[in-house]
Parts: structure tokens; sequence; C-alpha cells
């Protein structure tokens, strides 16, 4: 006769079993009705996982019913930060994930992807597509060793925002090039802030970056080398420049209260501040958050190329974006690179802008119309990106990066005699096994 | 002796299921940390026996993370003691509230230590917290409202010493309260007779009393404190040289996937924390059974 214990144990079996089924049928294989389905790891972006909000989400929506059935999209987010972002796919890469269809991976980290072998080679058939009619730093940015082994998607680099009121009293003349002196004098003069990225993140390495390139020198003058084969550009007279400019935005205080704290955000933050901005180098997003900041004063912000490292010498604006690369251990590369074709073409490019901010890669988006209306500065961005300078394309960015943050933080004590050659000295001996990071 | 036998067979498959659970990660770490391994390069795997402890132990920024820890540790320990006993003593007195004030005494130890420390990283920012506010308002100006408390190694540390304390004093004051609970009020009650002052009564009879339950306290939370990462990760990222040594393997391990390093740091904050059961164990002969008062 079933007692009240062995009903309970009945329900309690029922109950665990139906759990179990449904979790375990949660697993199962992705070949469901409509096709294979394809994994695309975004970053986090304006539109998030919603497919109508025109970032990637919508775009893998509209791919999905563009394929005819053969496969469909679904796409799982990111961390926030790219060095999170970054740390997620390596883990599962070098566990063999085959679950990584698609990733929208930072150009940094693509070196780092490609010689680890967990990029999947590109069709030589559609390597031409790829490429025609993009950026110079979006195909340097997707290339390693020589070959093209990411496809580019969208292009990012910074420009001189600023209050044209403040400009005009320091007598900057913004139609020509200004160069980081002038700006800093500019600022300091009228006890105004410059917005910069000086936070102990990749935003600085950004920075640092730029500054080296703008004056014409790189981080690693090696690129593709082995640790005990690579060199660095940072104890040079133009590694000496840049490392100056730092020391002059920390000491004359125009960085801000919390300079050592500030990314995009605290620098759109500081810029957003009606009685103290002044100058700003950060991204084309800006544009539309500067609205959502409730400013005041929107007529007053004009935009300029990067300021110039050394007066005379054209800037290297920095250069971002993501690139699209294919997971090595994918089931179905083949389908993932149509995929990454539809995804990447000048329409869809065209929709991300205008829904993310987020520039294209494909110079002829540029000419559009609505992206005209929409971005007064279509025009600057298309040159900056030409000009850009990719940040150090190597397999060892991340130590580099990090080398690099720990000895040019915290900015006050940057000096450039003693910063690039400590810099040098901490990662050389990191890539040599000898030191911990 | 049956019953020994008997006890090993009803917990022996849950023993051996946490041996290896356990086990396994902390020896397959000491076999990693004998390689030179980065996981991106697994085909330029080498055998490199123990220079990786010899790089880590000569190396500054290990040792600078020690002493930071060690820092935090003490400070963190000794402020949560003092604080967590005055609180213990209150809720072991009050009367009417009794149940709510444990209650909310308890909140900061609920919540996860991750939301806590971005809480307070926003409380101590310059354009988004109210720290420098009412450290402002308080102290009729003196104290600058632009005042950056991560832009410096000790008002970083300090920081996150206020976060730390903040989050753990609660499970501190109920370990204590319960030490406290077990000290017959007769004894203090004939000490108050003798003429004994509050504060005799609290340093002669009182904390002698319960130095058990006080060791075990002191016993979690230093071998808690001496882990420290979630705090440092999320306020400063171990800018301003205030990594720990937690922070430190994770750097090596997750984000450069150089696992052998890593794990040879990890096997070395092990060894620490063990050494550590070993001095209060052994040392201060901290007895794990008398917080129950056996």
């Amino acid at each position: 006769m079933p007692t009240q214990r062995t009903r309970a144990a009945v329900v309690g079996v029922a109950l665990i079993s139906t759990l179990a089924t449904g979790s375990l049928a949660a697993c199962s294989s992705s070949d469901t009705g409509s096709g294979r389905t394809l994994t695309w790891y975004i970053n986090p972006d304006g539109g998030g996982a919603d497919p109508t909000k025109k970032g990637q989400a919508q775009i893998a929506k509209e791919c999905t019913d563009a394929s005819g059935g053969r496969y469909t999209i679904r796409v799982q987010l990111l961390p926030n930060s790219a060095s999170d972002q970054r740390q997620q796919l390596l883990r599962r890469l070098a566990a063999s994930d085959s679950g990584i269809d698609l990733m929208s991976i930072d150009p940094v980290f693509v070196a780092e992807f490609a010689e680890a072998g967990f990029l999947a080679p590109v069709p030589a058939n559609l390597e031409a597509g790829f490429t025609e009619d993009t950026v110079n730093a979006a195909v340097e940015g997707a290339k390693w060793k020589g070959k093209l082994v990411a496809v580019p998607f969208w292009a990012n680099t910074q420009l001189l925002w600023y209050r044209k009121s403040v400009a005009q009293k320091a007598g900057l003349d913004m139609t020509k090039p200004v160069a980081w002196d002038q700006v800093i004098a500019a600022a300091q003069a009228q006890k105004k802030t410059i917005g910069v990225q000086a936070s102990r993140y990749e935003g600085y390495v950004v920075w640092i970056n730029a500054l080296i390139e703008g004056a014409k020198g790189h981080v690693v003058t090696t690129p593709g080398a082995t640790a005990d084969a690579l060199r660095l550009g940072l104890d040079t007279p133009e590694g000496k420049k840049a490392a100056a400019v730092i020391e002059k935005v920390a000491s004359t205080g125009v960085g801000g209260p919390a300079l050592s704290s500030t990314t995009e955000t605290e620098a759109l933050n500081l810029f957003s501040d009606d009685a103290s901005s002044g100058f700003l180098v950060n991204w084309p997003y800006v544009w539309a958050a500067l609205p959502e900041n409730k400013v005041t004063f929107i007529d007053d912000v004009g935009w300029a190329k990067y300021p110039q490292t050394v007066a005379g010498t054209p800037s290297a604006p920095p250069f971002g974006g993501i690139e699209l690369g294919v997971g090595a251990f994918s089931k179905r590369p083949d389908l993932a690179y149509d995929a990454a074709k539809c995804i990447t073409s000048a329409a869809h490019q065209k929709l991300y802008m205008i829904g993310t901010g987020n520039p294209a890669a494909r110079k002829s988006v540029y000419d559009d119309a609505e992206i005209k209306k929409q971005f007064p500065m279509a025009a600057l961005i298309r040159t900056s990106l030409d000009d850009a300078a990719p940040r150090p394309q190597s397999q060892y960015y991340g130590d580099i990066s990090t080398g690099l943050q720990r000895e040019f933080s915290p900015p006050n004590a940057v000096t450039p005699d003693t910063t690039p050659k400590a810099a040098t000295d901490l990662i050389t001996s990191v890539l040599r096994g000898e030191t911990l990071l | 002796m049956a019953e020994r036998k008997l006890g090993w067979k009803l917990a022996g498959p849950a023993f051996a299921v946490m041996l290896a659970v356990t086990a396994y990660p902390i020896l397959n770490a000491v076999w990693l940390s004998l390689y030179d391994y980065r996981l991106t390069d697994p085909s330029a795997r080498k055998f490199v026996f123990l220079n990786n402890y010899a790089v880590v132990l000569t190396d500054g920024l290990w040792w600078g993370a020690v002493l930071t820890t060690v820092v935090i540790t003490v400070v963190t320990v000794v402020v949560e003691l003092v604080i967590g006993m005055a609180l213990a003593m209150i809720m072991n007195k009050i009367v009417v509230p009794r149940r709510i004030l444990r209650t909310v005494v308890l909140i900061p130890y609920a919540i996860i230590t991750v939301v806590s420390a971005f809480a307070w990283r926003f409380a101590f920012a310059v354009d988004t917290g109210f720290l420098n506010h009412w450290l402002h308002t308080l102290s009729f100006g003196a104290f600058s409202e632009t005042y950056d408390w991560f832009g410096s190694h000790w008002s970083a540390l300090i920081a996150i010493c206020i976060s730390e304390i903040w989050k753990t004093t609660p499970f501190m004051s109920l370990l204590l309260l319960a030490g406290l609970a077990q000290v017959p009020s007769s004894l203090e009650e004939a000490a108050e007779v003798d003429g004994a002052t509050f504060w005799q009564r609290l340093f002669k009879v009182v904390l002698p009393n319960m130095k058990g339950a006080i060791m075990v306290a002191l016993l979690f939370r230093t071998l808690d404190a001496f882990r420290i990462f979630d705090a440092v990760f999320v306020m400063t990222g171990g800018a301003q040289d205030t990594s720990t040594v937690s922070l430190v393997a994770y750097n090596q391990t997750i984000s450069r996937v150089e696992i052998g390093m890593g794990s040879a740091v990890s096997v070395l904050l092990f060894l620490i924390v063990v050494g550590i059961s070993v001095v209060f164990i052994k040392g201060f002969k901290v007895d794990l059974s008398s917080v129950r008062g056996e």
C-alpha cells in the first residue's frame, strides 16, 4: 500500500527526472529545424542582444533571414571590457570549443589568436571581397604575418573634440592641425580640462601608442618576432617625446582631479561639465552620448583630427574597432565565413554605423547622405582612419600592454628619462619569463 | 572498533568525492608549476622543475603583494575584532530589538562581495561618490571635495580596508557572540559584586573565558583576509601597488595564460595559508570545537 513516504518519493523522482531531461535537452546539439546554428560571440554594443536595436543582434537576424534557411545566427554577449572579452574567448578556444563559430575580436588580439591557431583560415575566394574598399588600418589589423586571418567589420578612431569658445579664446586655429603642447597650454591658461584616458587599463595604452606613433616611433620594432627576438622602441627619442606629453598633462592638472582613474566614461563626464570642459580625445560615440548627458552647449562642440605629438609631424590617430574571426574548431567554418560576408556588407556596415555610432570599415559608406547627416564629422573619421596606426601587432600583445600599463601608471609619475626605459626592461624581462606581471 | 568501521563506511563515499574534488586541482597545480607553460603555445611547454618558484620568490612584485596582503590582513582583522566585539556585546545585552538587530547586523555579510566592492568603489569615486561630499561637510570644508582616493597607495588601501571591514565585521561579531554567550553570567555578576569596573570585568573575566571563540574567529578571518581578491580587483585592479597575492596569481594564470608561473604563485599562496592555520592551531592551541563551548 503506497504510504505517505512512498508517494512523496515518487513525486520527488518524477520532478527530478523532468528537470534533468529539461536541462539535458537544453544542452542538446544545435542542429535544429532551420539549418545549422552558428554562435556569434559579440562584444556589447548599443543594441545588446535585442534584434531590433540596430546592433550586431539585428545584423545577426537579418543575415539569418538572408541565408535562405542554411543557417541561424545566435548571438552570445561577451563581457564589457576588451581584456575580459579576450579572456573568455581565449579560455574556450584553448579548450578547443567547437561552439564558437564567429567572434567579434578587438584587433589587438588577432595576432595572439592567429599565432595560437585559434582562427580558421580565410577562404581564398572571399579574401578580395573582405578587403576591397576598406580603410588601411582595418585591413592591417586583420592581417598576421602577411596573411588575412580575420574579416574587417568596423573601424574606430579617436578625434579631438573641443569647446569652440575655449579654442577661440586661446587663439587656436582649429582648421589647421594642432599639437598636444598647444592644446595643453590652451586648457591650462583658461583652467579648463582635457579628457584623456589614463586609468590603468587598455584605453591608456591606446593613448600611449597614439603618442609614440604620432612621433613616428613604434612600440614594437620587430613585428611577428618570438619572445627572445622581440625589440621595443620605447626608449627612443620618439618614446621620450610621448612620455613628455603625458608628464605635461599630469603635472599641469588639465587631465582633471582623478586622472589616474579616467576611462572613456570619466573623460566624457569631464567634457560634459559646462564650467570646466575644454577638450576631449575620445571615440566618435561621444557625439551621440553628449545629448544623452544633457549638455547645454552642444552647438559649442567642434571636432578636429587627433593632436600631433610633435608640432609639424602628422598625427597617428588611434585605431580600434572589431574584426570578425571564425573559430578554428567550428564545425562549419564555410558557413561561418558566408555569414561573415553578409555581416560585413556595406549595407550592414551602414546600418551598424547609424544604429550604434561605430564607424564603418568600408570607405563607400562615408559617402552616404544619411551617414553624413548623422555624422557631420564623417569625412574626418575616414581620413583619420586612413592615417590611423594600429597598436603593436604581436602574439604577446597582452603582456606588452599590461607592462606598459604598469610602468606608465600612475600618470603623475611618468618622466621621459625613466619611464620608457623601465617599461622596456620590464616587458623584455617578462617575455623571457624572468619577472611576474 | 565496529562503530569506527561503520563510520568510515557511511562517510567514506562523501569523503572520497571531497578528496577528489579538492585534491585533484591542488595536485594538478603543483604539477603545472614545474613547467614553463603558456596555454596559447602548448608545443613550447618546458619542464623547468623549481625555476618558476625561484622567479616568483625573487620578484619585487611578489614580495610587494605579500606585504600589501599582510597589511590588509592585520589592519582588517584587528579593526574587525574590536568592532565585532563591541557589536557582540551590544547584541548580548540588548533585550527588546534583539532579533531585528541581529538581522540588520548580518546584512553586509549577506551582500555578495563583488557587489559590495562596486558599491564602495562608486562611493569613493570623485565624480559619482558621496564620501567626499560627506567628509567635506563634516570637516567644515577642510577635506577637499576632489580628493582622489584611488590615486595613491595608502588612500587606496584605506578604501579597500574600509570596504572589507564593513563587509565582514558581522561574521566576526556573530562568532564572538557565540563565544560571549558561553561566558557564565554568574562570573560577571560575582566580579561586579566584588567591585570590578566595566573594563576590569571585560579584560579579566569575559575575554579570558571566551579565548577559544576569539581564537577561532581570528583564525577564520585571517585565512579569509589573506586570500582577499574581489575588493582589490574591482576597486583598483592592482593599480598603485595594491596587488594582493591572489591578484598576482590571477594575472599570471588567467590574464597572461602563463599557467606554469601562475600555478607556482597559487601553490605558494596555498603554503602560506596552510602555514597560518598551523601557527594558529599548533601555536595558539586553537580548539575548533571550543566554539560550541565544549
